[in-house]
C-alpha cells in the first residue's frame, strides 16, 4: 500500500471539510473494498476520511413502511434488524449475503451503494425499492444514482449520508452466487407496490451495472407469479461475458432468478 | 506516523506505525501478538480473524488506524487463568485442527458465531457462518463438530448459571 495519511471527522460537515482540503482524498466507510483495492495499489488515497464515527450517518429508522437507513450502518446492522425486517425482509436477507460474517461486521450500505459493483448485491435493492440517495447537498433518486460501473451521479467530494424508501407489499431477492467469489452472477430484486407498480432489478449481469427489466416488470405488473415470466425474452446482447459466464448463460438466470424472487416474495 | 491507543486482551496498549500499517500487522509486529496469523492477506481465509468492539473482523483488512480507540481480542486473550476456552478446549477434543494455520481465525469465528446464534447453532448455520474462513488441510468436518458441541456445552453452561 502507497502512504496515506488517515482522518477521523465526527459530524458530515468536518469530513466534507478534510475531504476538499486533500488532493487524491477517499472516504473510507468499511473499507471492505477500498483497503483490498489499496493493498493491491490499484488504489492510492492521499488521505482517507474516515465515515466510521459519524453518529448521524448510523442507525435504521422505520416509521410505518418509510425506511430510513444511515450510510454507515453495516450489513450486519441491517441483516439483523427486527424492525426492518417486519416490513422489508427482503434486505435483510439480502444483507446477510454479503461476503462473510466478518466482512458484514465492518461493510456499510452506504459504501456498497456509491461503489456501484456491477456484481454488489445493494444496487439492484435501490432500484426495486425505488429509494433515495440522500448525500450532505442533495437526494438523488436511485433511478438517476447508478451511471455505469463503478460510477454514480455523486460529484467529488459528496457524502452519502442516508438512504430513504417505503417498503412495498410485496419484496424478495434472489441471487445465484458465483461458486468461488459468492458475488452475484446474476441477482434480481422483485418488489410489487399494492397500487399494482411492479419493479425487476438486476444486478451481476448487465454490462453496464445494474438495470430494470422493462418485459418482466410488464410481465409480472399483468399477473404476478412465476409463471408469468417464462415466456418473457432477455436479450443477452446487453449482458456481460467473462471467464465466470457467458452472457446467454446469465440471460437464462435472470429468468431463473426473477421466478424465485416473486415465489419466495 | 499515527499514534495508536487501543485495549488489547483487556490491556491498554499504544504505539505508533504507519498510517497505511494493517491492524494485523501492528498486533503482530508492534505488540508480538503473534496468534493472529497473516494468511491470503485478501480477505478471503479469516487467519487474521479478531474481535473488534465485540464483533469478528479481518484484521487484514483493516488499518491500525481505524482500530485506535478500540477494545480488541486476539486468540491469545480467550484462555482466563490457565483455562482454556470452552471453544479451544472443543477444537482440542475434537481434533478440530490438523496443522494448526487456520486455527487461531476458526476459534475468533466461532466464539462470534456462538455469541450471536447462542446454542440454538446448528450444523448448516455453522457451515454458512464458515463462509470467511477456509481450512486448507480442509478438516472442516471436524471444525464444525468442535463448534457445535462448544456451544451447547457454553449453552448448558449459561442455563445452569440462570
Amino acid at each position: 500500500m502507497y502512504q496515506t495519511n488517515y482522518h477521523r471527522p465526527s459530524s458530515v460537515q468536518e469530513a466534507a471539510k478534510l475531504m476538499s482540503g486533500a488532493t487524491e482524498g477517499k472516504y473510507l466507510a468499511g473499507g471492505m473494498t477500498l483497503i483490498a483495492t489499496m493493498k493491491q495499489r490499484l488504489a492510492a488515497a492521499s488521505d482517507l476520511v474516515d465515515l466510521r464515527h459519524i453518529a448521524e450517518m448510523k442507525g435504521i429508522t422505520v416509521n410505518g413502511r418509510s425506511v430510513r437507513i444511515g450510510a454507515a450502518t453495516t450489513h450486519h446492522e441491517v441483516a439483523s434488524s427486527a424492525e426492518l425486517g417486519a416490513v422489508c425482509p427482503a434486505i435483510c436477507a439480502l444483507a446477510s449475503h454479503i461476503g462473510d460474517p466478518h466482512v458484514r461486521h465492518m461493510g456499510t450500505i452506504g459504501g456498497s451503494i456509491a461503489n456501484n459493483d456491477p456484481a454488489a448485491d445493494y444496487p439492484a435493492a435501490m432500484l426495486a425499492l425505488d429509494a433515495k440517495i440522500i448525500t450532505n447537498s442533495r437526494e438523488i433518486a436511485a433511478a438517476d444514482f447508478f451511471t455505469g460501473l463503478f460510477e454514480t451521479a455523486l460529484d467529488d467530494g459528496e457524502i452519502i449520508t442516508a438512504i430513504t424508501f417505503d417498503a412495498p407489499a410485496k419484496v424478495a431477492y434472489q441471487k445465484f452466487p458465483n461458486p468461488a467469489s459468492r458475488y452475484a452472477m446474476a441477482g434480481v430484486f422483485v418488489a410489487r407496490r399494492d397500487n399494482g407498480d411492479v419493479r425487476v432489478a438486476v444486478t451481476g449481469a448487465g454490462s453496464n451495472g445494474v438495470f430494470r427489466h422493462q418485459g418482466m416488470e410488464a410481465a409480472l405488473a399483468g399477473n404476478w407469479s412465476p409463471d408469468a415470466v417464462g415466456n418473457v425474452s432477455v436479450d443477452a446482447s446487453d449482458l456481460l461475458t467473462d471467464l465466470h459466464a457467458s452472457a446467454a448463460y446469465r440471460a437464462n438466470l435472470i429468468k431463473v432468478m426473477t421466478k424465485r424472487a416473486v415465489a419466495a416474495a | 506516523m499515527a499514534k495508536i491507543t487501543m485495549t488489547v486482551n483487556g490491556r491498554q496498549v499504544s504505539g505508533t506505525c504507519d498510517d497505511r500499517t494493517l491492524l494485523v500487522h501492528f498486533i503482530r509486529e508492534n505488540l508480538g501478538l503473534t496468534g493472529t496469523h497473516v494468511g491470503c492477506e485478501t480477505s478471503q481465509c479469516g487467519a487474521c480473524v479478531i474481535h473488534m468492539d465485540g464483533l469478528s473482523v479481518k484484521s487484514c483488512s483493516i488499518l491500525a488506524v481505524q482500530a485506535t480507540g478500540s477494545s480488541i481480542t486476539t486468540i491469545e486473550g480467550l484462555a482466563k487463568d490457565g483455562e482454556l476456552h470452552p471453544v479451544q478446549a472443543a477444537f482440542r477434543a475434537h481434533h478440530g485442527l490438523q496443522c494448526g494455520f487456520c486455527t487461531p481465525g476458526m476459534v475468533m469465528t466461532a466464539v462470534d458465531m456462538i455469541a450471536r446464534h447462542g446454542s440454538n447453532l446448528d450444523e448448516a448455520t455453522v457451515r454458512a457462518e464458515l463462509e470467511g474462513n477456509i481450512c486448507r488441510c480442509t478438516g472442516y468436518h471436524n471444525i464444525v463438530k468442535a463448534i457445535l458441541a462448544a456451544a451447547a456445552e457454553m449453552g448448558g453452561a449459561r442455563q445452569a448459571a440462570e
